[in-house]
């Protein structure tokens, strides 16, 4: 029977989990580095409306983001509650609209300026007034590529 | 005194902190792909002639203050509004070179000529709800897509994917350079047989 016996009586020996940081850090790497993170903080409410007959946006680097909505509630004593437009990181007016049309287009590569398309991430209960002076001024810069950033959704979920 | 060399540091806890970071970073990532309606502005200089439209090609869609639906004088709901566009659309009521050999529509008429000639106008409030707009957005750009559908696979029985389908491969990076070129002239010609004219006034200020 001794010849079954185990040696020491001892347990397995133990896995070793030496390799398991470097695999964690592996997947941890991975997602830092495909993360994107958003480039600017929103300061208004923004619940976009839902459609279903969407089509993707263009890649990131020909698109500028225009943001409007109520200021959210932590702006809300200093801005008030009416819908404003939020460009980059602060509050704007309707005529900064187009200044920052041109900056932003003027930042961007040579061959990328005609094919910019403007994304509009408005807030769903916005009235129609501040989106429309806000296409009157893309159009005074001939900032034509528009794009309604939307859910994707039925749109009966705007009807309430 | 003995000589004692100094004790390992025990590095099973590295795991722990590397999964904390990990876990934060799976929370915080948000791999967003943004979508929605795509539309161009017209261009700011004024028309000096404007062509001479017949009211028969122009399909009015006016959205009060209240959200109420107004369709060629009409009190409608929103989901009429596809229907009646495709109705519009596809009626195909020209005759002689007007005419229109592909529409399946009634042939009112006094509704469109052809599809490349009916015009969707949409007029909006100050007022109207950005949700409400882009929800009569939808249903009038899924007119069009369903028009479109369905001439693409008329056209194109083998290639297995509606119009929508296609000129979302299309726009697709991954797609080859190849397949591009082939899908390119078929889109073009659907595109042409049921051209988006959609019009936006200006809105009304009161």
């Amino acid at each position: 029977m001794s010849k079954f016996k185990k040696k020491k009586g001892g347990d397995l020996p133990a896995i070793s989990t030496a390799s398991l940081p470097d695999i964690v850090f592996m997947l941890l790497f991975f997602f830092m580095v495909a993360t994107v993170m958003r480039d600017s903080t929103l300061m208004v409410n923004n619940s976009l409306p839902a459609a279903d007959q969407v089509q993707k946006l263009d890649k990131k680097d020909r698109v500028m983001y225009i943001y409007a909505g109520k200021p959210s509630s932590r702006y809300e004593d200093k801005y008030g509650s009416t819908a404003r437009i939020q460009l980059n990181d602060k509050f704007a007016v309707v005529e900064e609209v187009g200044a920052f049309v041109l900056a932003e287009r003027a930042a961007k590569r040579q061959e990328l300026q005609n094919v910019l398309t403007t994304a509009l991430k408005v807030d769903g209960d916005t009235k129609m007034g501040l989106v429309s002076d806000i296409k009157q001024e893309l159009r005074k810069v001939n900032a034509l590529k528009l794009n309604y950033t939307t859910r994707i959704g039925d749109y009966t979920q705007n009807i309430n | 005194m003995a000589k004692r060399s100094a004790p390992e540091v025990n590095a099973g806890s590295m795991a722990d902190i590397a999964f904390l970071l990990l876990i934060f970073f799976l929370v915080t990532t948000t791999i967003e792909t943004d979508s929605g309606l795509n539309r161009k502005l017209p261009p700011m200089e004024e028309v000096i002639d404007p062509p001479i439209i017949r009211q028969k090609n122009i399909f009015t869609v006016v959205v009060n203050k209240n959200n109420q639906l107004l369709i060629e004088e009409e009190l409608k709901d929103i989901s009429d509004v596809r229907s009646l566009a495709i109705e519009f659309l596809d009626n195909g009521g020209g005759t002689g070179e007007d005419s229109c050999d592909y529409c399946q529509g009634k042939k009112n008429p006094s509704s469109s000529d052809n599809p490349d000639k009916a015009i969707i106008s949409l007029k909006n409030d100050r007022e109207t709800s950005y949700k409400v707009y882009i929800a009569v957005q939808n249903e009038l750009v899924a007119a069009y897509n369903e028009l479109r559908n369905r001439e693409y696979l008329r056209l194109n029985p083998m290639s297995g994917m509606n119009f929508v389908q296609a000129n979302s491969r299309y726009a697709d990076p991954r797609t080859s350079p190849a397949e591009k070129e082939k899908l390119k002239p078929q889109l073009n010609i659907v595109k042409l047989m049921y051209p988006q004219k959609l019009s936006e006034a200006e809105p009304n200020k009161n």
